[in-house]
């Protein structure tokens, strides 16, 4: 019969370092890691459902047609499901965009950064405030247009100048201006 | 918890006393809210928002329920399966009515209820639990009223969801990214109306699971009362039912007069008008306000109009939000020992003078539009409240004097009756 009693010395205990960590601690940690990383696993599917489908993302860019945009008039299209603005200027709101200083700006951008060479009178924007989301007004015909002649957003009222560029009030950054081309000298495809 | 003198249940018919022996399901009752649970003689008639908060959530599962058999939470027809309830649904309308003003209702008596535990300092030990459980209760109650009144898909629906899905577009690095993934797109669309669906459905019952801790918490210490004093002997207090089952049931009867009448004679003048007009994601209405138990947090929320290290738009965001969670610290900003306002001078004039009159300002100029002086007047409310929980509380309750404390909560309804307040005249115990 084998001996069964006796007293286990540290010696005795396989890989018995002075510290106390034995090899079967590493049996826990590595069950224990197995199972967080199961865990983790399961959770992104369950996180990521609910990230843009694949019928949101295939989005495609839409062509407008500004012909018929006579200066001091805006139309909004619609890109990716939110308003585009696109406005022809008058000579006098380009002149009173240029007069502004850039430097003077909460987000330094001058009138030709914001639109395209040859085309200086079609500023085409997004029509999304950079503070909240909300559509600003002033596009459509007797709208408010803020104190700068642009825009002014009813929500928390912000304004932005004819270039769209932020003014005044909460919205941190100018309305953004989307990637767009001519694809001649009356259509624009944006996206 | 229970004190000494509680009731003992005694199960009387046989099928009591046989389900006693396995699920002591009426003896969990009895000492909850029955006979077996004494609370204390003299609480006023501001302790009666709890059970009517409770009743509120139970109206609003109920009717959700209901309105969820007919509505469908399609942006194409969701507006019109609306109108469908009001119309063509037997009783749609009364439904309808009643969730919609329930929601308000609800707030009512959530917003007195944390006033009263404000001003008698209910959250003081050994209630902090409550407190924290109630101000989560409160986070969750806000998000899904938020994501309710999105469910009807009209302007303020759509421009809401917009508005409060970019707040958290403002957070450094990961905004933009959640946004996006809160509404599964660019804007609210479809995505975004059918998961806040799923969603309002879900948070009432984690409400519901919040709310069982909440008052399993409050049933350890048991109810505070006006005078802060502690319950000392039998006294003080009397057994829940029928004390205070009737009263609380005459004040349900009174404020569902009062809901009654909103449902039946003016059931939109709490709502927004631009609300019936279907969602148009080209065009933001004029004024677009939130509702308006969301008015004084929006007031902060718009309070901040200048860039100071960080931009203009995160301190709104960061005030909105810190403005409520600053009362999960509540309970260790007030040191004060005394917790009845009622003998603590100086705390009570900052609290009628300071605290509710900003509180009523911020309630008025959230439905403002952000415009000179509503602008002005905002930042100078919200600085008031931050000023007021954050230096002034934690001030006051070190430098106060409070006035001399009644012995004890009989002491306090009896006065100078000296037999009544020693208990000479009181019957033995049997």
């Amino acid at each position: 019969m084998a001996e069964t009693t006796g007293t286990a010395t540290p010696d005795m205990v396989a890989d018995g370092g002075e510290d106390g960590v034995r090899r079967r601690d590493f049996i826990n940690i590595a069950a224990v890691g197995a199972a967080g990383v199961g865990g983790v696993a399961v959770l992104l599917p369950l996180i990521s459902q609910m990230a843009p489908s694949a019928d949101v993302l295939a989005e495609s860019s839409t062509e407008v047609d500004v012909s018929a945009i006579e200066p001091g008039q805006a139309i909004k299209a619609v890109f990716r499901k939110q308003p585009l603005f696109v406005k022809r200027l008058t000579p006098a709101e380009i002149e009173a965009a240029n007069a502004t200083p850039t430097g003077s700006l909460r987000d330094a951008e001058s009138l030709a950064d914001r639109t395209k060479a040859g085309h200086e009178d079609i500023l085409v924007t997004m029509g999304v405030c950079t503070h909240l989301g909300c559509v600003p007004l002033g596009a459509a015909e007797g709208e408010l247009k803020g104190e700068y002649g642009g825009y002014f957003c009813p929500c928390h009222g912000s304004h932005y100048d004819t270039a769209g560029r932020i003014r005044k009030g909460p919205a941190p950054t100018n309305l953004e201006v989307p990637e767009y081309e001519f694809l001649s000298d009356t259509v624009i495809q944006v996206g | 918890m229970s004190f000494a003198w509680a009731r003992e249940y005694e199960p009387k018919t046989g099928l009591t006393k046989w389900l006693d022996e396995k699920l002591p399901l009426p003896r969990l009752v009895y000492n909850a809210v029955g006979a077996g649970y004494p609370v204390p003689r003299n609480l006023n008639y501001m302790w009666n928002f709890g059970v009517l908060a409770g009743f509120f959530l139970v109206l609003q599962i109920i009717t959700g329920v209901i309105l969820a058999m007919h509505y469908a939470a399609n942006a194409e027809v969701a507006f019109a399966t609306t109108e469908h309830i009001m119309r063509d649904v037997n009783w749609g309308w009364v439904m309808r009515y009643a969730h919609a003003n329930g929601a308000s209702f609800f707030f009512v008596v959530i917003y007195l209820h944390i006033f009263r535990g404000l001003f008698y300092s209910s959250y003081k030990a050994p209630r902090e639990m409550i407190w924290l459980l109630g101000v989560v209760i409160f986070l969750l109650m806000m998000a899904t009223a938020f994501m309710g009144y999105v469910l009807p898909w009209g302007q303020m629906s759509f421009w809401g969801a917009k508005v409060i899905t970019g707040l958290f577009g403002a957070i450094p690095l990961v905004g933009e990214p959640l946004q996006i993934w809160l509404l599964g797109g660019y804007a609210p669309d479809n995505a975004a109306l059918n998961r806040f669906f799923s969603l309002h459905f879900l948070l009432p019952f984690v409400i519901a699971g919040v709310v069982i801790l909440h008052i399993w918490a409050l049933h350890i210490p048991g109810s505070s009362n006006p005078t802060g004093v502690e319950v000392k002997s039998e006294s003080d207090t009397v057994p829940f039912h029928p004390y205070y089952t009737a009263k609380d049931g005459f004040g349900l009867g009174l404020i569902l007069i009062i809901f009654s009448i909103f449902v039946f004679y003016m059931p939109n003048a709490l709502g927004h008008p631009d609300n019936y007009i279907e969602a148009n994601p080209l065009s933001t209405p004029a004024l677009i306000v939130p509702e308006w138990y969301f008015y004084p947090f929006y007031a902060i929320l718009r309070a901040f109009t200048m860039d100071f290290i960080l931009p203009a738009k995160l301190w709104g965001v960061i005030a909105m939000f810190s403005s409520i969670l600053l009362w999960f610290f509540l309970p260790w900003l007030d040191r004060s020992p005394v917790r009845s306002g009622h003998y603590r001078p100086m705390f009570r004039k900052f609290f009628w003078f300071g605290l509710i009159p900003c509180m009523a300002l911020l309630f008025y100029l959230g439905g403002r539009p952000a415009e000179e002086p509503y602008v002005m007047l905002s930042q100078l409310a919200t600085a008031y409240y931050f000023l007021h929980f954050l230096v002034i509380l934690p001030i006051i309750s070190m430098v106060e004097r409070p006035e001399p404390l009644h012995y004890s909560i009989t002491e306090a309804v009896l006065g100078s009756d000296k037999k009544a307040v020693l208990g000479e005249n009181a019957e033995p115990a049997v």
